[in-house]
């Protein structure tokens, strides 16, 4: 058996080892409901109030502004459809984009299917959206907009700061969805001027079942999960108190190390994309060059499906994952990849890659070199392959 | 996706992969949309029984791996006893697939149906329960509806 280069970081990181030991004394020795009132409920009391102020100060946040959630989509539940419940007398229009996450997607779907009315922003060939046709969408009746701050598939990283100004001159609420974004590339809600952040803890070395929700102060943003008076009010549940201190932890760690992650991921990305791009036949990059989160690589190999190309690339040690249908468990590719214009068969043959800040450049290396071998055996196989060779149209086209 | 040992190692080995130059048969099924795409050729003696059988397919490890086992299944036998092959059987020789695969299987008993007609046109031949393929087995959306 191979060693494992795991390149699957957008989908979820290793825990912090300093993280865990800073959680583990939060269930057997301050195990307190943080609710209680005697000492030992109080030391976990104080242990989320020390989390929740260093976790504010990493994206200059007000304290009182952060809100502990279950995990990122539940903050994009929450965002979306509490706000839009809250503000349903002033309008019931949203505006969002073609390429949210299927938290946002989903959950603005639900949205749509209670009667609330959708704009779907599309996205260039690139996956950037264009803040002209924000502005353009935005009616008397908008409450507010939702866009992805940087894409889990393709990596690009969308005009925040421009979109939210756009939106705070028009009296619309802004969320993004954070959750690839933080940690890194620079996520401040102040320079961002947005209103809602979600945020998850897995994706940057915390533990898996938490997150948060950035709400500015003064939104009418109502408690989407009713009980007890936990987190202001507004998110009842005894909180996960070795979950919120592992994400503080975890957090501190990332961005004490922020401009070193970023410099190693963008330098081990741009080596793979210009290998795979100068190397491999008939291959793609999906998402713009800049600007791109610095640890994801997203490729289309013509001819090639996607889930066959990942259980190969297993075998020889290399973890990745795809936008094909068979590897999502629905029939249907990817809506990012639809989205940016590729064509069902290609978007197919896609294959994520997402880098940590310990992938060395040898990883890469033979990364490169695994796939070079797996898309020759897959294509030596495929009959789209084999017509592409003789000069016969391709099969697709006829069909449509 | 649980797959059986059965497909994953019939993924990494497949059996008949290739082609046949002037096949006496050859069918395509599937839609690149979908994702899967698979080919037979066949070569076929003249006393009718499969001497030789190759396939390509574009798609997933269950779409490969009942491209393979479904080749394995006909290979040596008569036109009319490959006919008999269902999706049912190539299923159960690879011990299960999960739900949302077993339209692979379809797939794969398409193809051999493709092939065999293929042959018959070509020798001006009726095979006794043989009908004509549809060429694309997800016109057939009740398919996709399930899921």
């Amino acid at each position: 058996m191979p060693r494992q280069i795991y390149l699957d970081n957008a989908a979820t990181t290793a825990m912090l080892p300093g993280a865990v030991a800073d959680m583990l004394p939060f269930f057997t020795q301050h195990y307190g409901n943080p609710s209680s009132l005697y000492t030992l409920g109080q030391d976990a009391k104080t242990a989320i109030s020390d989390s929740r102020a260093r976790i504010a100060k990493h994206i200059r946040a007000q304290e009182s502004d952060i809100y502990f959630t279950g995990s990122g989509t539940e903050a994009d539940n929450w965002a979306l459809k509490a706000t839009m419940e809250a503000y349903s007398s002033k309008g019931r229009h949203l505006i969002t984009s073609s390429i949210e996450h299927h938290a946002l997607m989903h959950s603005a779907e639900w949205l749509e299917k209670q009667g609330f009315e959708v704009t779907w922003l599309p996205v260039d060939n690139n996956g950037f959206l264009n803040p002209a046709d924000f502005e353009a969408a935005i009616r008397p009746d908008t409450v507010m907009a939702s866009i992805i701050m940087a894409n889990n598939e393709i990596g690009t990283i969308q005009p925040i700061k421009e979109m939210a100004a756009i939106a705070r001159r028009h009296g619309v609420l802004f969320h993004t969805d954070a959750v690839q974004a933080l940690t890194h590339i620079p996520v401040d809600v102040e320079d961002l001027g947005v209103d809602m952040l979600s945020a998850s803890a897995h994706k940057f070395h915390g533990p898996k079942g938490v997150g948060f929700l950035y709400i500015r102060k003064g939104l009418k943003t109502k408690n989407f999960i009713h009980g007890g008076a936990q987190e202001r009010k507004r998110r009842a549940g005894t909180e996960n108190v070795p979950g919120i201190v592992g994400m503080a932890s975890a957090m501190d760690w990332c961005m004490e190390r922020f401009d070193e992650r970023n410099a190693h991921e963008t330098e081990l990305r741009d080596h793979l994309i210009k290998r795979v791009l100068t190397e491999v036949e008939h291959v793609r990059l999906n998402g713009g060059h800049e600007p791109r989160l610095p640890n994801n690589a997203n490729f289309s190999f013509e001819f090639v499906e996607g889930e066959s190309l990942l259980l190969t690339l297993e075998q020889k040690g290399v973890l990745a994952s795809s936008g094909s249908a068979c590897a999502s468990g629905s029939l249907d590719p990817s809506h990012v990849l639809l989205a940016i214009g590729l064509p069902h068969e290609i978007a197919h043959g896609s294959l994520r890659l997402s880098l940590g800040e310990d992938t060395t450049m040898a990883e890469i290396d033979h990364t490169v070199e695994a796939i070079k071998e797996v898309v020759v055996m897959l294509r030596r196989m495929s009959p789209l392959y084999e017509d592409f060779l003789q000069g016969k149209k391709p099969i697709s086209a006829v069909k449509q | 996706m649980a797959y059986s040992e059965k497909v994953m190692e019939h993924f990494t080995n497949p059996r008949n992969m290739g082609e046949i130059e002037n096949p006496s048969g050859v069918g395509t099924v599937g839609n690149a949309q979908c994702g899967d795409i698979m080919r037979v050729y066949f070569d076929i003696d003249e006393a009718g029984i499969i001497q030789d059988v190759k396939f390509k397919t574009f798609g997933c490890a269950a779409a490969v791996a009942t491209s393979s086992m479904a080749t394995e299944l006909v290979k040596g036998k008569s036109v009319q006893e490959a006919l008999e092959v269902t999706n049912t059987a190539v299923c159960e020789a690879l011990d299960g697939l999960p739900p949302i695969k077993v339209h692979c299987s379809l797939l794969a008993e398409e193809a051999i149906h493709a092939a065999l007609w293929d042959y018959a046109e070509k020798n001006n031949i009726v095979i006794e329960g043989l009908k004509k393929p549809k060429s694309d087995i997800h016109e057939d959306d009740e398919l996709e509806e399930e899921y």
